[in-house]
């Protein structure tokens, strides 16, 4: 069996994750402590990925990533490659398809943190930055823990979006999720049985992983 | 330089407007007292930093921290904060709380050591504990380790009591004395409690609804008759700073004395010469133009001037009346013995307490 795909949609999940933690946090900081009246349009831009079909979603950042896209072209004319079709494009799409699962749990873990923990530590001479990795990370570990399992996950199972936009090359952008699709489509059972299996398994491994390790943090009361 | 703060803000809510300007002393306690809503938290945040009025001006010791095109923020104020919750880091340990801002203050900023806090403030035992094993008594004393080790130039209490019970009011209000006079460092301490107020304070602002109704001394302040919407009816009276004279073994009795005026108050455990605050409520305050003749059970008869006269209300029954014993005291009489008074400003008058409500050593320096 060809473990190339596996590897591929690891090695996805993982950028992904990397990317959206540096990006999410931001912006979920943002939206916990703004009063701004743009809230509610940047929160409803962040959940937009999660009611959008994934073709919707995958049709427009096609059109985004391609050649004469937006995003594509200046990156086409910088490195002379395309965004489309490729892995880099990949990680794009999946940033922002699992923005949501990323940006929604830090986010309410900041607001239940609240105000105070922040104007505690600045009181006491610390940076907003300092406040934060002192203060806030730690105490946002659950949020943190929740939202690398979701983005993960969700980046790992994803299917529409990767099909559009990463076009199914071999060794290349073709992934677990298509994989599977591929083997069911040529009638091959034993393959889509283990791949599906493997996926299942790893999945539910993760999670009760994640869970233990939640109920084993300390409860955190502000 | 005398004027330790000099502050003025103003900052407009939908439904609540602060406008102070104000300037205190630079040592001791002063008291922030108000009823609720008046803008006592507001003012506290804003001279700590955490709220940014949109017109204010602060200067603390010298330093501007506040004016147009200046805003120091609170990380660079050298404020300690204490609220009434204590606000400790729950993942971090009592002694890790403890350096949270001792390790962000610069090595030559440091005034106040670890050791000699945490003696002060008999933290010794509790340092390796996490806060949710401490009692309330115990984090409020973490909490304000926490802050004086920053070596603040001023420390900001947010009604730090209110929480815990009376008991650990107790345990902690002598602590607050004591870093008050070892460490010198000015507090600002907001209440609601007139228990605090007598055993702490030096100066008094009264806010109410966002603006400075009065500062001065607490015995100033208790006795003045504008103020009673504001203070409550309860505890207007006369604060009074006396000293002690001699014990009365015999009757049980202690003679205090005050700008040539003797008060008897139930023996106290207190040596001679030692200073004492006393509380009288305004309607233990009996009037009569006259020296009683003859025996009267009452101890206590001061004589006093009559200094003004408070607002009549047509509908109440009573009238407050500022009186000049040497120290301003403050009696509630009822309208009709005003009229049977006869009272004229200057008049003097027989000021009989019947009441010494409550006592407080203040330590010497």
């Amino acid at each position: 069996m060809d473990a190339e795909p596996i590897w591929i949609s690891f090695k996805l999940a993982g950028v992904t994750v990397v990317i959206l933690l540096v990006l999410g946090t931001p912006i979920a900081w943002w939206l916990a402590q703004t009063r701004s009246h743009s809230r509610v349009v940047i929160e409803a831009l962040v959940a937009l990925p999660l009611v959008l079909p994934p073709t919707v979603l995958g049709f427009y950042l096609l059109i985004l990533l391609g050649p004469n896209g937006w995003v594509g072209g200046p990156v086409q004319a910088l490195t002379g490659s395309s965004l489309s079709f490729s892995f880099s494009g990949l990680v794009f799409a999946s940033t922002i398809y699992s923005l949501p699962f990323v940006v929604q749990p830090l986010h309410s873990a900041f607001e239940s943190i609240g105000k105070v923990p922040i104007e505690t530590a600045q009181s006491l001479g610390a940076s907003r930055l300092d406040a934060f990795f002192s203060v806030i990370f730690p105490l946002a570990r659950r949020g943190y823990l929740t939202a690398i399992v979701l983005g993960f996950a969700h980046t790992l199972g994803e299917f529409g979006v990767v099909l559009m936009v990463g076009g199914n090359i071999p060794g290349k952008t073709k992934v677990i999720s298509i994989e599977i699709y591929d083997r069911v489509e040529v009638l091959e059972y034993t393959q889509a049985h283990i791949l599906s299996a493997s996926l299942l398994i790893f999945s539910f491994l993760v999670l009760v992983m994640v869970y233990s390790i939640n109920r084993k943090l300390p409860v955190q009361v502000t | 330089m005398m004027d330790l703060l000099e502050a003025k803000f103003k900052m407009n809510y939908s439904r609540f407007t602060l406008d102070v300007e104000m300037s205190l002393p630079s040592k001791g306690v002063t008291v922030v007292f108000g009823p609720s809503g008046s803008g006592k938290t507001t003012l506290l945040r804003c001279l700590s930093g955490l709220e940014k009025a949109h017109l204010g001006y602060l200067k603390i010791a010298g330093h501007v921290w506040q004016d147009e095109g200046i805003f120091v923020p609170v990380q660079y104020r050298k404020i300690g904060l204490v609220f009434q919750e204590s606000r400790l880091f729950p993942h971090l340990n009592i002694q890790e709380n403890l350096l949270y801002g001792y390790q962000r203050t610069s090595p030559d900023e440091r005034n106040l050591q670890f050791d000699e806090v945490a003696q002060v403030l008999n933290l010794g035992t509790l340092l390796t504990c996490r806060p949710e094993k401490l009692s309330g008594g115990e984090r409020q004393r973490v909490a304000i380790g926490r802050a004086l080790l920053t070596s603040p130039k001023l420390l900001l209490m947010d009604e730090p009591l209110a929480s815990l019970d009376m008991q650990l009011k107790a345990e902690i209000i002598p602590f607050i004395k004591r870093i008050e006079k070892k460490f010198k460092t000015p507090i600002i301490y907001v209440t609601h409690s007139m228990n605090e107020v007598l055993q702490l304070v030096d100066t008094m602002v009264i806010l109410k609804a966002g603006k400075v109704e009065n500062i001065g001394s607490v015995e100033e302040v208790f006795s003045d008759v504008r103020l009673r919407e504001v203070v409550g009816g309860e505890q207007l009276g006369a604060v009074l700073e006396t000293r002690v004279i001699e014990h009365d073994e015999g009757f049980g009795l202690t003679k205090l004395g005050f700008m040539g005026q003797i008060l008897h108050v139930p023996r106290q455990h207190i040596p001679v010469g030692q200073s004492l605050r006393v509380h009288i409520h305004s309607k233990d305050v009996i009037l009569s133009t006259v020296q009683p003749k003859g025996v009267t059970s009452v101890l206590n008869t001061l004589s006093a001037k009559v200094k003004k006269v408070g607002e009549l209300d047509p509908e109440g029954y009573s009238v407050d009346i500022e009186l000049d014993a040497g120290r301003p005291i403050l009696a509630t009489i009822t309208r009709k013995s005003l009229t049977k008074l006869n009272l004229q400003l200057g008049q003097t008058i027989y000021a009989h307490i019947k009441a010494i409500k409550m006592m407080h050593e203040l330590e010497d320096l």
